[in-house]
């Protein structure tokens, strides 16, 4: 039930990002292209969710701006996942001084307030690495990292968990005694019984991933303008509540959905699992 | 107990020794150092000057020595001068701290109690369960910035009962508590998801076990039993949710105080970053998850304390 309703909700955003540029095509307006005589326009037939300051559909944009938040939660997700199921693996088949200080740098790390850490690190100037500026794609790639540095953490706790337990029963055994090598041992038999935990702690990822891009581009420092994103939608937003309130409900109403997507499919997924 | 709190506090002081080296680092490579900032403001500079100005505030030294003659410094408690406000970091770190220790301190009072309540509604009638997990999802999934100005917009702008953010002008209490309700509010709905959700299950669960039944044969009334047979049992679980949610109070200050505009530490990370003011970012930053970090181990004391089964 969970589980299908979380799909639901993940699949109507991803088709409607999919979307997008037939959408586009059928209203017939540019969402980066400045329209300064349709400013503030209610919602009509022409544009069904009004538009915003600069006479920018509101629809086309959030449409847009599922995008950008899809593509940064898969990214954080496959990244937050590689990393956090290889250190979580390597912490429970290693053991001893390297177990310890992975695991010990896990705890740092979640002990620690985050976002004003990824304010910091949002800052750092890419320029600098030879990056481009200001461009969508690779304002999505710096959030993506910055956040699979936090990201692996939760990850790997579980998947260190899952591991040590697998470890310690018998079929490890025989697929040792067998001759199975370690490698083959953690990933043709370790790695499948652990999948499922995993899976819990992706979906949970993607959620806080959606959540912190659209919290750093609310503050400025995620996708920047003109480059539509939920988060900097609505710090627009913010600044005319006076003027057009209804255009600070959709953006947040997006993450809102896209967030309780992510953490229905994870519970969901808890719940079978028993 | 003595053992894990200097465990702790060694811990604490490497975490902190290896966040301000990153973060040195880190603002190493954000644009502008305050000398570039100088040649814009003033075209009359000379290259020489520029020269003069870099090796009289150290700025022509590598970057590890730099780091170690602040580390140095911070240690002796000279916390040396914010370049935004213009005043020894000092006077703005610790009213900043006490302003969002405040917005905290309420936040989580109002977030434990009504999450508990929540959870407890949930698990005294079979039919509630499925509505708080429900509102326990939504205020999980809710952005705070989103909440915040929506809470704006009905309360500051529609029915104008409330004002919109900044601080009191005139002195008293009632006047500072009109500031307080909506950054409170807003903290306070986004972190209650976790405390209805813990006490929820950890109240079902214990309801079903032996000792419950022994108690309703005593013929106690279900509030009785709840509260005083089940509850505390259920307190752990909700009291561990304390300790690992510190740190996303702290978050949740830094993003209410920037739309409410109180003058905290959150806001102080957040201007001092945007501004180039890298020492006082960097020592806001590590107040921050120092106080983060105590909260949580101040947590970790309380668990042990209320479950002793947890220190052997």
């Amino acid at each position: 039930m969970r589980l299908r309703l979380g799909l639901a909700l993940l699949g109507a955003l991803a088709l409607g990002a999919a979307l997008a540029p037939l959408a586009q095509a059928w209203l017939g307006h540019d969402p980066f292209a400045p329209d300064l005589l349709a400013r503030f326009g209610p919602p009509s037939a022409e544009h069904p969710l009004g538009t915003d300051d600069l006479g920018r559909d509101i629809l086309l944009r959030l449409l847009h701006g599922a995008r950008v938040s899809l593509a940064v939660g898969l990214a954080v997700a496959l990244g937050a996942t590689l990393l956090g199921t290889g250190i979580g693996l390597l912490a429970a088949w290693r053991g001893g001084w390297v177990e310890a200080v992975l695991m010990r740098l896990a705890d740092g790390l979640l002990s620690l307030p985050a976002l004003p850490l990824l304010v910091v690190l949002a800052a750092v100037d890419t320029g600098r690495f030879g990056l481009p500026r200001g461009e969508a794609l690779s304002d999505i790639l710096r959030i993506a990292v910055i956040l699979v540095a936090f990201g692996w953490v939760p990850v790997a706790r579980l998947s260190r968990a899952a591991a040590l337990t697998q470890l310690s029963l018998d079929y490890v055994a025989a697929a040792r005694v067998a001759g199975a090598g370690e490698a083959r041992v953690l990933l043709r038999h370790v790695l499948p019984n652990i999948a499922a935990p995993i899976a819990v702690a992706t979906a949970l990822s993607v959620a806080g991933a959606i959540l912190a891009e659209s919290t750093l581009s609310f503050l400025g420092l995620g996708i920047q303008p003109p480059a539509p994103s939920w988060g900097n939608m609505l710090s627009n937003a913010q600044e005319m509540v006076f003027s057009a309130p209804l255009a600070a409900v959709w953006p947040g109403l997006a993450i809102l959905l896209a967030v309780a997507g992510c953490t229905l499919v994870a519970d969901g997924v808890r719940q079978r699992l028993g | 107990m003595l053992r894990l709190i200097l465990g702790r506090l060694v811990q604490i002081a490497a975490t902190l020794a290896l966040v301000s080296a990153a973060t040195w680092l880190a603002m190493g490579l954000m644009p502008g150092d305050p000398i570039d900032l100088a040649l814009m403001a003033d075209p009359k500079l000379t290259a020489e000057d520029a020269a003069r100005l870099r090796a009289l505030h150290g700025l022509d030294q590598p970057l590890h020595a730099r780091y170690l003659a602040w580390a140095a410094a911070v240690l002796r408690g000279e916390f040396g001068h914010s370049r935004l406000f213009a005043v020894p970091a000092a006077q703005v770190l610790w009213p900043a701290l006490g302003s969002t220790l405040v917005l905290l301190g309420w936040s989580l009072l109002l977030a434990a109690v009504l999450g508990v309540l929540l959870g407890a509604w949930g698990a005294a009638r079979r039919r509630a369960a499925p509505v708080v997990d429900g509102i326990a999802i939504l205020a999980q999934s809710t952005p705070s910035f989103w909440l915040g100005i929506l809470l704006v917009i009905l309360f500051a702008v529609e029915l104008g009962w409330l004002p919109a953010g900044g601080l009191a002008d005139s002195p008293g209490v009632a006047e500072a508590a009109r500031f307080l309700i909506l950054p409170v509010a807003t903290l306070a709905i986004v972190n209650l998801a976790a405390y209805a959700r813990h006490a929820l299950a950890a109240l079902q669960a214990e309801l079903g076990a032996d000792y419950i039944r022994t108690a309703r044969m005593k013929g106690l009334s279900e509030r009785a039993i709840l509260w005083r047979h089940a509850f505390p049992n259920a307190a752990i679980p909700v009291v561990t949710v304390l300790a690992l949610d510190a740190g996303s109070l702290v978050s949740g200050a830094l993003v209410t105080e920037t739309i409410f505009a109180r003058p905290g530490m959150g806001k102080l990370i957040y201007d001092a970053v945007m501004g180039n003011d890298y020492n006082l970012a960097l020592l806001a930053l590590l107040l921050a998850a120092l106080v983060t970090m105590l909260a949580t181990l101040a947590a970790d004391v309380a668990q042990r304390l209320i479950d002793p089964r947890l220190s052997r």
